[in-house]
This record gives C-alpha cells, sequence and structure tokens, in this order.
C-alpha cells in the first residue's frame, strides 16, 4: 500500500458515497442495537429500496446520546431522528427530500455544540466493518506519512510537542512514556493496548474499539514505528464480544491491505497486531498485572523499578498505552502537536472522552475540551438532573477516584485539578448522583468492590479492604460507632500508602472523598442511625465477607 | 530436546478438536492458557477437572498454574451454567439505579444465591461487574441479550416465563 493508492481508495469511497442523494446512519452500538436497532436498519434498507429514493443506509458506531436511543442520523442534512423503531422507518425514508419529520426530531444542540470531537470524530460515520469507510475519513494517512516522511524521533517529539497525557487515567506523558521505550535497548519491544475497561460505569473504550477499530490500530501502528517495535497487543475484555470481533475485522482487513504485516508501504517497517482477551479482573489494568495476563498466567502486579518500558512483556521492553490514548495519536500525526497543544487547559491538553451515566437527563458518550467545567457537562451537555430531584455528587475514576460535590462544579476538569478534590481523572466514567443516593453506601459499593478484586498479592489491599468493607457495612446496618469511623479514617491511609499495586493505593479515594465532602452522612448514620437518602436499611445488611478475601 | 507429543483428546466429542485448534494455532504456546481456557469455556459452557487437566497437559503447564488461573478470573466458570442464565450488572450506573434490588429480587424468587443455579439446572443467577452499557442501566442480560432499563416486575415475568417452559 503507497499513499497513492491509499488516496485512490479514499477517492473511490468518495465517488461511491457520492451516487447518493441521501446516507441514512443507524447507530448501532450497544445501547440503540438493545432497543431494536437491528431491526430498524433492516426496515430502513427495504423501505429505501422500496422508494426507488437513491439512499444509502449505513450501520455505524454510537453517535453520543444513547438515552435517546435508538438514535438515526439523515445526511447531508444533519437531521438527527430519536426514539426510532421500525415502524418510523418508511415515514423518515419518505420525508428524505421533503420536510423532516417533525415527531421523531431531536434538539440536542445544546449537547452538542459544546463537544469538541477528536477521538470520537468518526462516530457516527462510519461503518466500523469497513476498512474502506475509514480511509475514506482521512484513514491510515497518518500511519504512512510517518512511514515515509517522518523519523522514529520525529515522531516521539511531535507526541511529545502536543502534551498528550495517558488516557487511562494516571495522565502519565505518553511522550515521555514513548522516548523512553525508543530509547531502551533490544532487538525486540512490544506495543500493547489496554482494552480492559475494568472500571464498572465506564464504556468509553469499549465505544472506540467497536465503532471505529481501525483508529486504534493506527495509532499502534505508529507507536510501532516510533518505539522499534514489530509487535503490538490489543489486550481487551472477555466481557466485550463485540469489540472483539470488530477488532478481529479491523485486524484482517488491515492485513489484506497491506496496512499490518512487513515492508509496510514499501518501506523496511514490520508490524502486526494480535488480540488477547482478558478474563474479569479488574487488577489486570494495572500495567505490570496485564503484562502477566498476556503471558498467560495469573493478573497479579508485580513491584516497579523495573518498568514495563524497561523490562515488560517476556522481559522485553514494552510500550503500554490505553485505548483512547491510541485514538489520538492519528490525529495529533495529521494535524500536528501544536493543533493538539493549543486544545484545552494548561497542563491537560485535548479533549477527553467522558461515559455519562446515572442519574442525568442526557446519558451517553461526550468528548470535551479538557478544562471545560464539571457543571457545563452536567447542566448543559448532560441536561441535569431528571424528576425534580436535586444533585448531589458526581463520581469520577471508578473504584479509584471519588465523589464531587455540588460546590466543586465551576471546577475546570484536569488530570491536577480532579486530583486536588480527592477524586481522578481516571478513564472516563462520570455517575451522576442524586439526593436519593447514599454516599456511605456509595463508598462501601467501591470498597466490596475492590475488596473482590484484589489479588491477594500484598496485604494491606487484601486485608485492608476487607476490613475497611466491614466497618462501612457496620456503620451502613447502623451498628457503627465513632471508634469505627476513626478505625476506618486510619486504615484508609495505611492501605494508600503501604500497598503494591494503583489498585489498592487508590482504593480508599471512595471513602476518603466522601468523607471529605459528606462527612455529616456518617455522622447521621452512626448517632442517628438514619439514612436520609433512604437507601440503607439500617437492620437488614449483616457484613459478608467471602472466606476467600479473609487475611 | 525430545520433540513433544501432545496428549490424545479426552473423547470422541468434537469440541474437544476446537479446544485443541486454539492451542495448534498458539503453538501449544504456554502463554496460550488463558486463550485455550475461554475456547473451552465457549464450547463446553464451563471448566471441569478432565478440561483443565487436558489443557495443562497439552501446554506443558503446571496443573497448579492451570487451576490458579481458572479460578483467579471471573470470567471462567467452574460450574455447568443452568438452561437460562440471567446476569444482572452490579456495575456503578446500574447501582445506583437499583441493580441491588433486581439482584435481591431475583435471588428470592429462584430461592437460590447469585453465583448459583436452581436446583432443577433451569436458571442460573449471575452478576456481572460492568457489561458496558451504562447509559440504560439498570441492565440485565437475559440470556446474553441485552435489556435495559429492567424493572423488579420485568425480571420476575422473565424469570416466571423460563420456569414454566
Amino acid at each position: 500500500m503507497t499513499i497513492e493508492e491509499l488516496e485512490q481508495i479514499a477517492k473511490n469511497v468518495h465517488q461511491e458515497n457520492a451516487k447518493y442523494d441521501y446516507e441514512v446512519n443507524v447507530c448501532m452500538d450497544l445501547a440503540c442495537a438493545s432497543q431494536g436497532a437491528g431491526a430498524l436498519k433492516d426496515a430502513l434498507a427495504k423501505a429505501a429500496e422500496a422508494s426507488g429514493k437513491r439512499v444509502l443506509v449505513r450501520r455505524t458506531g454510537c453517535m453520543g446520546p444513547c438515552s435517546h436511543g435508538p438514535l438515526v442520523r439523515i445526511d447531508p442534512e444533519d437531521t438527527l431522528y430519536h426514539h426510532v423503531n421500525a415502524g418510523n422507518a418508511d415515514t423518515i425514508v419518505k420525508s428524505l427530500g421533503a420536510e423532516p419529520v417533525a415527531k421523531l426530531q431531536c434538539d440536542l444542540n445544546e449537547h452538542f455544540d459544546k463537544q469538541v470531537r477528536v477521538v470520537l470524530e468518526n462516530a457516527g460515520y462510519i461503518d466500523p466493518e469497513k476498512i474502506e469507510d475509514y480511509i475514506g475519513r482521512d484513514g491510515y494517512k497518518a500511519l504512512l506519512t510517518v512511514l515515509t516522511e517522518m523519523t522514529p524521533n520525529g515522531v516521539v517529539h511531535r507526541i511529545t510537542e502536543s502534551g498528550l497525557r495517558g488516557r487511562g487515567g494516571g495522565g502519565y506523558p505518553t511522550g515521555l512514556k514513548w522516548g523512553t521505550v525508543a530509547k531502551a535497548a533490544g532487538d525486540q519491544k512490544y506495543v500493547v493496548c489496554n482494552g480492559d475497561e475494568g472500571d464498572p460505569g465506564a464504556f468509553m473504550d469499549r465505544s472506540v474499539m467497536e465503532g471505529d477499530p481501525h483508529r486504534v490500530i493506527e495509532g499502534m501502528a505508529i507507536a510501532g514505528y516510533a518505539v522499534g517495535a514489530s509487535k503490538g497487543y490489543v489486550y481487551v475484555r472477555a466481557e466485550y464480544p463485540v469489540a472483539v470481533s470488530r477488532l478481529t475485522t479491523a485486524i484482517r482487513e488491515a492485513r489484506r491491505q497491506g496496512l499490518l504485516g512487513n515492508n509496510i508501504c514499501n518501506t523496511p517497517f514490520n508490524f502486526d497486531v494480535e488480540i488477547r482477551l482478558g478474563a474479569g479482573a479488574f487488577v489486570c489494568g494495572e500495567e505490570t498485572a496485564l503484562i502477566a495476563s498476556i503471558e498467560g498466567k495469573r493478573g497479579t502486579p508485580r513491584p516497579r523499578p523495573p518498568y514495563p518500558a524497561a523490562s515488560g512483556l517476556w522481559g522485553k521492553p514494552t510500550l503500554i498505552n490505553n485505548v483512547e490514548t491510541y485514538a489520538n495519536i492519528a490525529p495529533i500525526v495529521r494535524h500536528g502537536g501544536k493543533w493538539f497543544f493549543n486544545m484545552g487547559s494548561e497542563r491537560s491538553k485535548g479533549t477527553k472522552v467522558f461515559a455519562l451515566t446515572g442519574k442525568i437527563a442526557n446519558t451517553g458518550l461526550v468528548e470535551v475540551p479538557m478544562g471545560i467545567k464539571l457543571r457545563e457537562i452536567i447542566e448543559d451537555i448532560g441536561g441535569g438532573v431528571p424528576g425534580g430531584h436535586k444533585f448531589k455528587a458526581v463520581q469520577t475514576g471508578g473504584p479509584s477516584g471519588g465523589c464531587i460535590p455540588a460546590e466543586m462544579l465551576d471546577v475546570g476538569v484536569s488530570y491536577d485539578a480532579l486530583l486536588k478534590m480527592g477524586s481522578i481523572m481516571g478513564s472516563g466514567g462520570m455517575i451522576v448522583m442524586d439526593d436519593t443516593s447514599c454516599m456511605v453506601n456509595v463508598a462501601r459499593f467501591f470498597i466490596e468492590f475492590c475488596m473482590t478484586e484484589s489479588c491477594g498479592k500484598c496485604i494491606p489491599c487484601r486485608a485492608g479492604t476487607a476490613q475497611m468493607f466491614t466497618l462501612l457495612t457496620r456503620i451502613c446496618n447502623g451498628t457503627g460507632t465513632m471508634d469505627d469511623l476513626a478505625l476506618l479514617e486510619d486504615l484508609c491511609s495505611t492501605v494508600k500508602d503501604t500497598s503494591l499495586c494503583g489498585l489498592g493505593q487508590t482504593a480508599p479515594n471512595p471513602v476518603l472523598s466522601t468523607l471529605k465532602y459528606f462527612r455529616n452522612e456518617y455522622i447521621e448514620h452512626i448517632l442517628q442511625k438514619r439514612c436520609s437518602a433512604g437507601v440503607c436499611n439500617m437492620e437488614r445488611i449483616k457484613p459478608e465477607v467471602p472466606s476467600e478475601v479473609v487475611a | 530436546m525430545p520433540v513433544f507429543t501432545p496428549p490424545p483428546l479426552p473423547s470422541e466429542d468434537k469440541r474437544w478438536k476446537i479446544v485443541n485448534g486454539t492451542m495448534r494455532k498458539n503453538g501449544f504456546a504456554r502463554h496460550a492458557l488463558i486463550e485455550t481456557l475461554h475456547t473451552v469455556q465457549s464450547s463446553f459452557g464451563f471448566l471441569d477437572d478432565e478440561s483443565i487437566r487436558f489443557v495443562a497437559l497439552s501446554l506443558r503447564v503446571p496443573l497448579s498454574q492451570a487451576y490458579g488461573v481458572a479460578t483467579f478470573y471471573h470470567y471462567f466458570t467452574l460450574k455447568p451454567p443452568g438452561k437460562h442464565t440471567v446476569t444482572v450488572c452490579a456495575g456503578t450506573a446500574c447501582y445506583i439505579k437499583g441493580a441491588d434490588k433486581l439482584i435481591e429480587t431475583a435471588e428470592k424468587r429462584l430461592g437460590i444465591k447469585q453465583g448459583q443455579t436452581t436446583g432443577d439446572g433451569n436458571i442460573s443467577l449471575m452478576v456481572a461487574r460492568c457489561v458496558g452499557a451504562c447509559s440504560r442501566a439498570p441492565v440485565v442480560l437475559c440470556d446474553g441479550e441485552v435489556v435495559g432499563e429492567m424493572s423488579r416486575e420485568q425480571i420476575v415475568e422473565q424469570l416466571e416465563r423460563w420456569a414454566v417452559e
């Protein structure tokens, strides 16, 4: 595959698409598919054929506002229809070229206006199983440009210049990581993509892998060239069967087009990608545990250093980045590091994809520039808390993050600001809670999660989380005392300071942040035996620690 | 070094050929352990002693390591699943929207705890960490199919439909 050939494919796609007067894009992501988007697409295709109009019906990845699904977008008019079912197919096709169907039209201008789409630029515009669709939207152009016009050092420099930081949650500067692996000695190096989205309540990576799989592969291949690796692994959760099948198809198509394999674009660069399935272990999001899992072992972390950049997969220098990080690479190469650097806040550049869920009107995927206020995400993009309830907190960072109260909503979203508030950026889960959520109960939920997900290797995490769970359960069922609360706080700092890996070190965050902002709820549970949110049944819950986690 | 010959298939069952295929594709490398156990589970529905032994022997992995892996990962199950499986998602978004009440309702209706199968082998009740359909919380998988915005009445209805089949 040469640049000319790539451009020819893009041209062919545009010519093919130009044969149609209308494009009917049907969102077939999980949320829409579970509401009958499959039958809807078939009905639209049938109606389009019967109408005699030149209509292209296309399945696409997630368009964003999942709570409005199933979604259909008509191009070139850019009309968005929501809550569409198969019965509406004829009406929609009939309306093409005339007035849009008013009762299905979806007014989400405010939702979309504040968003900036970089990672999700193709979401809703391409068929994820057609490599031609991706190429038609400048896909693989960055890879071929890199191979023919840039040195590996030049690529690392461009990523460094962009200011991109790891999107898996840690926020480590991506360029710095790439540079370290590039400098590491060794003929065999590996590039690994972390698609083990274990954070419950987050689904950005799933949507990217399912809706735009080639973007991830292209990012990995560019990384391979930059650091000198010829082999890549995508580590995907087995709970995401569609993502696995889309990636499998994408890898096959890329090989067929000569975009993976030997001598890509007639250069000496060889690169291939393989899929590895996760098997449901949250700790495998930690890089050393993930490496152990790819090697076919139990996913337990090991102390660092040595860092994977020096000694990773099978002892070789290994670059590990998250799905969203790789998804940012191609646009940075295409538009330049400065373009990316100019978006976002002072120390957090570019955009971030969030999975907005919980007690909020517009649930779904949103991509916003860094530095945007939490209030804008929740009230303008998310449409606020529905049902006349009052906003209480927003949870970011999953089990490693914290709950942010209403007073802090005017803070701009950045790695540092979230950390300062006692939460973390995390991979991008953003769960909104209203006055019907009990913060003590939420803390207990996360500690239970960390307790069962603790791999058991180090004692502070294995035993500490189990003890914290028992204490929180006591507080939730009304048998807790103020001494329990003091012990809980003490344990938080012990577990935080002495655990081996990120799982244990961040496990106390949900407790610490709720104690910081919602201490009165803890006190109310202990002294008044009352849960004002009405969640905790003061007599019901007995601490049940599974026998295998008791130290 | 003597040439390694993989052990014979445990029985005539065609599913063993699929399992063997995964191992052959990976050159019987040790690191294919998790991949192979995935194939066993998707073919047989669960992992039993016989399959773990066969895979361990074929990949020259110590039995302890194979068993360790099979029990470490939540996705693998050592118990045969029921004819139907209802999986309640207990991710954060689902939890906030009442997944715990759904689990409680299903436990009461079936008379079993989460992770168990009814005595007649008809229905298994499982709890998932997160299936990634958070925008439609609370989510339940009925025999693998995603059903969003599930209510307690709906889950009972579904369980009753399966019970009378």
